[in-house]
């Protein structure tokens, strides 16, 4: 639906744009070493115009950062005979792993509610709804949003974008610890009094390197031998343990 | 310092693992138990996702329990034949426990069964051994002796066998249907299932305490061996650098754990072993019978637990 949407919006503004997105990335792989601990990337780009600046309204700039999508189970608790027990469950089949919002100003202010539900710019708009047609889908739905947010995953950051005299803009986005690995989809809008007048896009690569590539490929690829060679470490540093103790003790 | 493991996706310091791993593997040590009834639920409080959590710590209580069982052969502690007769069960057990927990996973409640589990299987065990030892501890003060070894129905069965190294003259069905009944708890539980053994054994069987340690753990080694390679190849969730820190602090916990073991009597032994019992019974039986703060939660689905 959202990729339609956004397929459709090319078409219609990219011949007409009076104002256009030209942004870079100060790194477009994020490489998850064994010591990796979060990353920064820094976004930054310029509006190319052909025209003067138009004076209607200020142009606000909205960055949006999607982690790749993954299937999730959300379940609530209730009592039953006294034990609080997982009773209802449903699954969101493409919830993003990450995303994060930024953008110049107060996003009611810089983004109309039509348009939102365009692009699929803010977390509820983009976050595919849980258990549709189930009586209380929304809290499930509100129940996702609200946890991601709390671990980081999930991220407004109204004012985080800062733009210079109506032509150069950046910001930093803040991947968490917990980083799943793929591509992240990059999104850059410009608008004015809530529309948006043009776009851009990218890409992030995230992806295991070095020990961490290797263990997760043996894993997936060759689980028989992961598990042999998991075993065999257990019993050489049960073995290895205790030599090294009775050398110690002489 | 901070570590990314590969499998469960996230991030942790790398000192509270080796911490915890140190913990379990004093405690194996000390008690011939596996220590997956605690390393489990401590790795989900550290944001380890439950899958992952359950497979690693089969793996890292292989580690544990071999390097106890070699500081126990050594001691000539451990009763080889008995641990054979326990293990013909224990793989019997722990297969139709795989079977069980699939079947419960379909129906979408097997969170709920294995903590109900962990609270009745922690609570009666940890309950009786606490009574049990705290009488004994009660009679060696007063002077009185221990008594005498009663033969009870268990001595009257068919199938003898001699175990020297226990000095039991007894059948081989208690040993086997016990070794059933912990690998099929210890499939469902995901844990090695020391701490239903270690009493049985004391309690069912009559092996002395000394003894019961060193087989506990020679049998543990080989249910949760084919637990690990089960989890590798089923759920791909057995996470090796989680397992390396893990182990790391495990086998040097359990080295010293043994140390600490023959310094305590008996009887304090268990005392201390039903106390650390029936702490984490309560603790999940709190968090089954409290209002949580968060009634959601979320999880991959992939993740049975």
């Amino acid at each position: 639906m959202r990729r339609l949407a956004l397929a459709l919006f090319l078409c219609l503004t990219t011949p007409v744009a009076a104002e256009d997105v030209v942004a870079s990335l100060s790194s477009n792989a994020v490489e998850i070493t064994t010591n990796f601990d979060g990353s920064e990337i820094l976004i930054f780009g310029a509006v190319r115009r052909e025209e003067p600046i138009p004076l209607n309204a200020p142009l606000e700039v909205i960055i949006t950062v999607e982690g790749p999508s993954r299937t999730v189970a959300v379940r609530r608790k209730d009592r039953v005979f006294g034990i609080w027990a997982n009773t209802q469950s449903y699954e969101a089949s493409d919830a993003p792993t990450f995303y994060a919002v930024s953008t110049t100003g107060p996003f009611d202010e810089v983004l109309s509610d039509a348009n939102d539900l365009l692009y699929g710019v803010s977390i509820p708009r983009a976050i595919p709804q849980v258990a549709l047609g189930t009586p209380d889908q929304s809290a499930f739905s509100e129940a996702l949003i609200r946890i991601r947010q709390d671990e980081g995953l999930y991220q407004y950051n109204e004012g985080g974008v800062i733009l210079r005299q109506s032509t150069l803009f950046d910001t930093a986005v803040q991947l968490p610890a917990n980083l799943v690995e793929g591509d992240y989809q990059m999104r850059i809008f410009l608008t004015r009094d809530g529309e948006v007048v043009s776009s851009s896009q990218g890409e992030i690569t995230v992806r295991k390197v070095g020990l961490e590539r290797l263990t997760y490929n043996l894993a997936q690829n060759q689980p028989l031998i992961y598990g042999i060679l998991s075993l065999l470490i257990a019993i050489a540093a049960g073995w290895l343990a205790s030599v090294f103790f009775r050398l110690v003790r002489g | 310092m901070q570590i990314y493991l590969p499998i469960a996706e996230v991030s942790v310091n790398a000192f509270l693992l080796l911490g915890i791993g140190g913990i379990v593997g004093i405690l194996s040590g000390m008690f011939g138990v596996g220590g997956g009834f605690l390393i489990t639920p401590l790795l989900f409080f550290v944001g380890i996702p439950p899958a992952v959590a359950v497979a690693t710590s089969a793996n890292q209580v292989v580690a544990s329990s071999v390097s106890g069982v070699l500081a126990h052969l050594k001691r000539r502690s451990v009763d080889l034949k008995m641990g054979g007769v326990l293990l013909v069960g224990g793989v019997i057990g722990a297969a139709a426990g795989v079977q069980v927990f699939n079947i419960l996973r379909q129906r979408g409640q097997v969170d709920l069964l294995v903590e109900l589990c962990y609270v009745i299987f922690l609570g009666i065990i940890g309950s009786l051994m606490f009574v049990e030892s705290l009488r004994a501890l009660r009679k060696t003060r007063n002077g009185a002796l221990p008594p005498r070894r009663k033969h009870n129905w268990v001595h009257n069965l068919p199938l003898k066998m001699k175990f020297r190294t226990s000095g039991l003259y007894i059948s081989v069905i208690p040993p086997v249907l016990v070794g059933l009944l912990v690998g099929l708890l210890s499939a469902v539980m995901g844990v090695g299932g020391g701490f239903i053994m270690v009493p049985a054994m004391i309690y069912l069987l009559g092996m002395p305490t000394k003894v019961v340690i060193g087989t506990s753990l020679f049998q543990i080694i080989f249910v949760t061996g084919f637990a690990t390679i089960m989890h590798a190849t089923t759920n791909r969730t057995v996470d090796l650098i989680l397992a390396l820190f893990l182990l790391l602090g495990g086998v040097i916990g359990a080295q010293i754990g043994t140390q600490l073991g023959t310094k305590l009597k008996a009887e304090q032994l268990r005392i201390l072993l039903a106390a650390i019992v029936l702490a984490v019974c309560g603790k999940i039986a709190l968090d089954l019978l409290l209002q949580p703060s968060e009634l959601f939660s979320l999880s991959n689905s992939l993740g049975g637990m």
